[in-house]
């Protein structure tokens, strides 16, 4: 079985969560136009290099963040939301 | 007869063998009118029908590894209409149609086989999806109905009709559902396309499409062979590479509303005929067929997160045999002989993207995830249809265009296609 390193839980098997998606900046609710709610909702990362990603512990309830290389499926990192860096230096995920 | 067989088969010119291969690889031309970037078979039959249809032949096939070798080799084979929405279910009649004749069309045999797809229904809400689809289906000249238990069990009397104790309360009965042997077909549409003029190279990859920055148009591709790269011009090109759909549109410059996960599919050891119809469960995530040689064909949905990559995991096995196992437990029994993935380009509304894209003169056939081999014809037909009006889209693939996402107008077909292809 594949283990999926929980920040929360310690490793447990890839079969305890769910994949959640890709993490993007939400557009603004007020301001954005459909067409940035489109490119958020429809437009996610597809290449080959490492993607910044949600996974969901379903046992415990709990939402982290993992650096996952889309073709070795390596797991590089994984992390509570509340270390999300907020500056620019983003894995290939958030500039495609 | 029976002379006429005996000289046939001692007979050293035996006749079918002649034109029975495609023709040895020449070197690659300059220019072509039409540049098909993937030899799978949605590749294979635009070409066919390009010069069947409208007798443009000056089109190179371009296929990186070998021909169909991708998901068109890896596919289950289920070939089906009874789809949900009205458009969905018009365009996969259409291909039902085109599949029923191509044997003959080919003169070769694509194993043709009509047993019927059976989808089981274990909710209420399961049942009323399905009376929705049988009324569509039927709107449409398919022939789909909502069976009862008693009629189940007559089908397929192996079910075992309380599996995981989510008893089975009725079935969508798809009477057009069959199978064809997938390599044939690709090999069907390769040969006709070749006898007929189009070049097919294989081991060729595509690794740039170059678009004039001033009228935003494709002009060529830079290709590879072994080490050796070139530029090859085309007054257009067609992209169809499945689960490599946004690599490439990356290189022609624009994005695409696709992510590509690994589909996992195995089979069994060889048994005595049982089971004749194709039986699916949604609830179950799962589907079962038997072959014509006597091996079940397990298949589910996608793996649970995007990857590029092939490999086959020990999770996804688990699951999916626990339920096939739950529908028929004598099944428990049987050893697995052979598994394998493949790159399915799904989309979130589980319709293809066809059409016009945003790079002119460059034209779409993506999105196919995990549902494009009953489709083949009618995508090389239609596809055949844009390429030689010049970017006029068939009314057939209108709703498919990739422009829904930005304008919120999904064909939403999720319910009727994630675990039954
Ligand atoms: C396990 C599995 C089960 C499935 N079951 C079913 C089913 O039961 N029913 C159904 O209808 N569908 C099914 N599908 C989906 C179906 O197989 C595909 O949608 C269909 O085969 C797509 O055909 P294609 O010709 O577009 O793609 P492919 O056959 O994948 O052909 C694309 C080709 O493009 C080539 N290529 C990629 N990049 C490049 C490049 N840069 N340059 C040159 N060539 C390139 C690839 O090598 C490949 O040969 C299944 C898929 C899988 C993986």
């Amino acid at each position: 079985m594949k283990i999926m390193p929980c920040p929360l839980n310690g490793p447990r098997n890839i079969s305890e969560f769910v994949y959640g998606g890709e993490v993007t900046p939400l557009p603004s609710v007020e301001s954005a136009p459909d067409k940035a709610w489109a490119e958020h909702t429809f437009y996610a990362y597809n290449g080959t290099g490492v993607a910044r990603e949600w996974w969901y512990h379903t046992p415990s309830g709990y939402w982290f963040v993992a650096e996952r290389h889309r073709v070795s499926d390596e797991i590089l990192r994984t992390y509570d939301p509340s270390e999300l860096p907020s500056d620019e230096s983003t894995p290939d995920g958030e500039t495609c | 007869m029976p002379f006429a067989l005996l000289k046939y088969g001692l007979n050293n010119d035996y006749p079918f063998e002649k034109d029975a291969d495609l023709p040895a690889p020449t070197a690659l031309k300059r220019r072509y009118d039409v540049v098909i970037i993937g030899g799978g078979g949605h590749g294979v039959a635009t070409a066919y029908y390009l010069a069947k249809y409208h007798g443009i032949t000056n089109v190179a096939v371009l296929e990186k590894g070998y021909l169909g070798g991708g998901n068109t080799a890896r596919n289950t084979a289920v070939i089906r209409s009874n789809y949900l929405t009205s458009d969905g279910v018009r365009f996969y009649s259409e291909s039902v149609k085109l599949f029923q004749e191509l044997s003959n069309e080919f003169n070769f045999n694509i194993m043709y086989s009509k047993r019927g797809q059976l989808t089981l229904a274990h909710t209420d809400s399961a049942i009323r999806g399905f009376r929705q689809r049988t009324e569509v289906n039927k709107h449409f000249g398919g022939k789909t109905e909502l069976i009862d238990p008693q009629q189940i069990r007559e089908l397929v009397p192996t079910l075992n009709m309380n599996p995981g104790h989510q008893p089975v309360l009725g079935g969508l009965w798809h009477m057009d559902g069959a199978t064809a042997r997938h390599d044939a077909v690709a090999w069907g549409y390769a040969k006709g396309a070749t006898q007929r003029g189009v070049e097919l190279h294989q081991l060729t990859e595509v690794t740039d499409v170059i678009v004039d920055d001033a009228s935003g148009t494709v002009t060529g591709v830079k290709v590879k062979q072994g080490s050796a790269e070139q530029i090859i011009e085309c007054g257009c090109a067609v992209q169809a590479v499945a689960g490599h759909s946004s690599l490439l549109a990356e290189k022609a410059g624009f994005r695409l509303p696709i992510v590509s996960y690994p589909l996992q599919a195995m089979v069994t050891q060889p048994v005595k005929p049982f089971l004749n119809p194709l039986v699916s469960s949604p609830a179950f995530h799962c589907y079962v067929q038997q072959t014509g040689r006597g091996e079940l064909v397990f298949g589910g949905g996608s793996d649970p997160y995007p990857l590029y990559n092939t490999r086959s995991s020990l999770e996804l096995k688990e699951q999916l045999l626990a339920h096939a196992v739950e529908l028929f437990p004598f099944m428990a029994n049987l050893k697995l002989m052979r598994q394998w993935a493949g790159l399915t380009d799904m989309t979130s509304d589980y319709s293809p993207i066809m059409g016009l894209s945003p790079v002119k003169n460059y034209y779409l056939d993506a999105g196919w995830g995990t549902w494009g081999f009953k489709s083949t014809p009618i995508c090389g037909k239609t596809m055949a249809e844009l390429v030689a009006s010049g970017g006029k889209v068939p009314d057939l693939i209108k709703p498919f265009g990739v422009e829904r996402f930005s304008e919120f107008r999904q064909v939403n077909e999720m319910g009727a296609t994630a675990a039954s292809h």
